[in-house]
């Protein structure tokens, strides 16, 4: 028989007894179908970090604070030489700031390509043509960083004129009609100096940012802008004060290694300086989001070990029932050899049909869950696209669920193959009410 | 003398081990020629069926040895005991077993499919067998559908399909009534003399059994007497004369 042969006859023997081979394409269904979704899933909240990730940071870029000194042993002595500044995290935290002796320290570290201060700005209000004056909050933009964009471009670091792009949340509010609309418009910062002076700066709005998961309400200006934003608001405070930062940025090589990044780390440590790249404070979101889909999909795959047995269950009934046809064909030269494969290859196109049936219905299922939520219950994360399939994920659930169906397949397989024809052909079967029509020639039926 | 195509060489088989062992052939040896008919005759239980399964290659002798062309069958490798079965073999039974919801056609290629051949070269061997048997008009029915006759004609086309040397029939008329057996009986024989088919039939009807050239008669796993138009030498056989019954 060959290989061809083979496979027609195992396709069509596994639909000889249509209802069994059904239920159990429907049992190996349900754990596709759900495998596929909790995948779809994992991918889809995975994607979501990661544009997340790209528009809050570059992936070359690690941010240094100075460590203060641990507050867990009661409080602190002061020390005149550090200014602390409140940092972001819980209440209470606060970071030393960082100043130019700082700054070059860190720029000597092997490994960092360069050192630049985060400027902290914040300005009073945003306005639109003497519109309404809302509050906003600023960012820098870093070369590297992705904008999750509705419409224009990335603010251009490299420009000489301030650039801004401005969260999709504002377009209403400062009387755009629509995201394209907001695109080549100018934008009035307010803001208000130390000694408490009003001044304002204008930039052009080259971009629309969908928002994100961090930062999401955030107007990212280009450095020229965010200088420019700063320099209006130190007005009046002394060069030291001016020169202090809570934070710095440093770039070193994204194409090193991990080891060349964790000695970068040390390094700083050694120094008293903190850094820590974009990966590091979303990895931890991602570990869980990660964890509740590992749990999710051993649940999927608890479903698929039960369909296993199905599977044993439906193949050993078909031996079975074809007991005789078994042992005519082995009578007939049939080797043990191509019983085995026959048999198994029945099992591996049950477990095809279920595994393509329950991915392509998982699918559809994720396309419709997605329409459904993000007018409804994920409005408010605009970009989120909850179920998101990659084509290798599902070709690797196909595969596994037919590399299972096969294993699965080979007990009652073994036992086709290694009947004794004789035994086979004497067998008396058990007479059956003919279900579908599939009654056996007995000698009777002469 | 020429070699036979098939021979038994002193034949024991036993099932079963201790109290439970049970000899189905007790020591049998026979000559089987190319182109003879052969009837195996004995009630259930005389080891006729066993004979025919070790001379159909289906199973091992416990000792003694069956030769195929002179050669020992036991020498021989599973894939080309597997082999001669498929291409010098047909099996004709007494069941039928045809494979249900397959077509005609489908069950009268089995061997050729089992043997490795195209679809296209399966369908025309396939259908000149059945076009043989005058079921040519049958061959896209489903195997269920025919009457009893018909089936076994079918059945006798299965086995002519590779143009086999030996055919196999166990009690090939024992389901079928007076009429239809006796169609049946015609065809095989007709193919035996004009095609040089070697013939084994197993069975406990003598009708049957007295149309073939020769008539071996087993009980309790001997051979008792062998009766022929012309004496062949084999042990067993040895003592009987002609087609007179001791």
């Amino acid at each position: 028989m060959n290989a061809f042969d083979l496979i027609r006859s195992a396709v069509k023997n596994s639909l000889r007894s249509k209802t069994r081979t059904t239920l159990t394409v429907l049992s190996i269904f349900i754990g596709a179908f759900t495998l596929t979704l909790t995948s779809g899933v994992g991918t889809g909240i995975n994607q979501y970090i990661d544009t997340t990730v790209a528009s809050i940071g570059a992936n070359d870029v690690l941010t240094v604070t100075k460590a203060a000194e641990d507050t867990g042993d009661g409080p602190v002595e002061y020390n005149p030489d550090s200014t602390t500044v409140a940092a972001a995290g819980p209440p209470g935290t606060t970071v030393v700031t960082l100043g130019s002796d700082d700054l070059t320290a860190i720029g000597d570290v092997d490994g960092v390509l360069s050192v630049e201060p985060q400027l902290r700005v914040s300005p009073d209000y945003v306005q639109v043509n003497d519109g309404t004056a809302y509050e906003a909050s600023v960012g820098s933009f870093i070369p590297g960083m992705a904008l999750d964009l509705a419409a224009g471009a990335e603010p251009d670091p490299a420009a000489g004129s301030n650039e801004v792009a401005i969260p999709v949340s504002y377009v209403d509010a400062l009387g755009f009609s629509d995201d394209a609309d907001a695109v080549g418009a100018t934008l009035t910062f307010g803001i208000t100096d130390v000694a408490g002076t009003p001044s304002d700066i204008t930039a052009t709005i080259v971009g629309v940012a969908e928002e994100g998961l961090v930062g999401s309400s955030a107007f990212t200006a280009n450095e020229v802008l965010t200088e420019a934003l700063y320099d209006a608001q130190s007005v009046g405070l002394s060069a030291t004060s001016k020169d202090s930062y809570a934070q710095a940025v440093v770039r070193f090589d994204p194409t090193g290694t991990e080891a060349e990044l964790t000695t970068l780390k040390a390094d700083l440590a050694d120094l008293g300086y903190t850094g820590t790249t974009v990966e590091d404070q979303i990895g931890s979101f991602k570990a869980v989001i990660d964890g509740i889909v590992l749990v999710l999909n051993a649940f999927a795959v608890i479903a698929l070990l039960a369909a296993g047995f199905g599977i044993v269950n439906t193949l050993l009934m078909s031996v079975q029932e074809r007991t005789r046809e078994i042992g005519l064909m082995k009578a007939m030269g049939l080797g043990g050899g191509k019983i085995f494969g026959l048999f198994s290859l029945e099992a591996v196109f049950i477990g095809l049909m279920g595994s393509a049936i329950g991915v392509g219905v998982g699918m559809l299922a994720g396309f419709g869950a997605n329409s459904v939520l993000a007018d409804t219950l994920l409005a408010d994360l605009p970009g989120l696209t909850l179920v998101a399939f990659d084509p290798a994920a599902l070709a690797t659930i196909v595969l596994t669920v037919m590399g299972l169906a096969f294993l699965a397949g080979t007990i009652p397989a073994l036992r086709a193959a290694r009947q004794d024809p004789i035994e086979s052909l004497r067998y008396e079967e058990p007479r059956r009410p003919a279900p579908e029509g599939s009654c056996r020639l007995r000698g009777a039926a002469a | 003398m020429t070699v036979p195509i098939l021979a038994a060489r002193d034949i024991h088989k036993s099932y079963g081990r201790g109290a439970t062992r049970f000899d189905a052939l007790r020591g049998v040896s026979l000559d089987i020629q190319q182109g003879e008919s052969i009837a195996i005759v004995g009630k259930s239980g005389s080891g006729k069926s066993t004979l025919m399964h070790l001379l159909a290659l289906l199973d091992n002798p416990s000792s003694g040895a069956v030769e195929l062309s002179g050669r020992d069958a036991s020498a021989l490798s599973g894939r080309v005991v597997n082999q001669t079965r498929n291409e010098t073999f047909g099996f004709v039974f007494q069941q039928f077993f045809l494979t249900p919801n397959t077509s005609v056609l489908d069950n009268v290629t089995l061997p050729l499919q089992i043997a490795g051949i195209g679809g296209a070269e399966r369908k025309r061997r396939g259908m000149a067998a059945l076009a043989q048997l005058e079921l040519a008009d049958k061959a896209k029915n489903k195997a269920t559908d025919l009457s009893g006759g018909q089936k076994q004609r079918v059945v006798i086309a299965r086995a002519l399909v590779n143009n086999p040397s030996v055919i196999f029939a166990d009690e090939p008329t024992g389901n079928l009534d007076s009429a239809t057996g006796a169609v049946v009986e015609d065809i095989l024989f007709s193919l035996q003399k004009e095609n040089g088919i070697t013939l084994i039939i197993v069975t406990h009807d003598e009708d049957l059994a007295a149309r073939c050239d020769r008539r071996v008669y087993i009980r309790d796993g001997l051979i008792t007497e062998s009766l022929h138009g012309e004496p062949i030498a084999t042990p067993a056989a040895a003592s009987s004369t002609g087609e007179v019954r001791a």
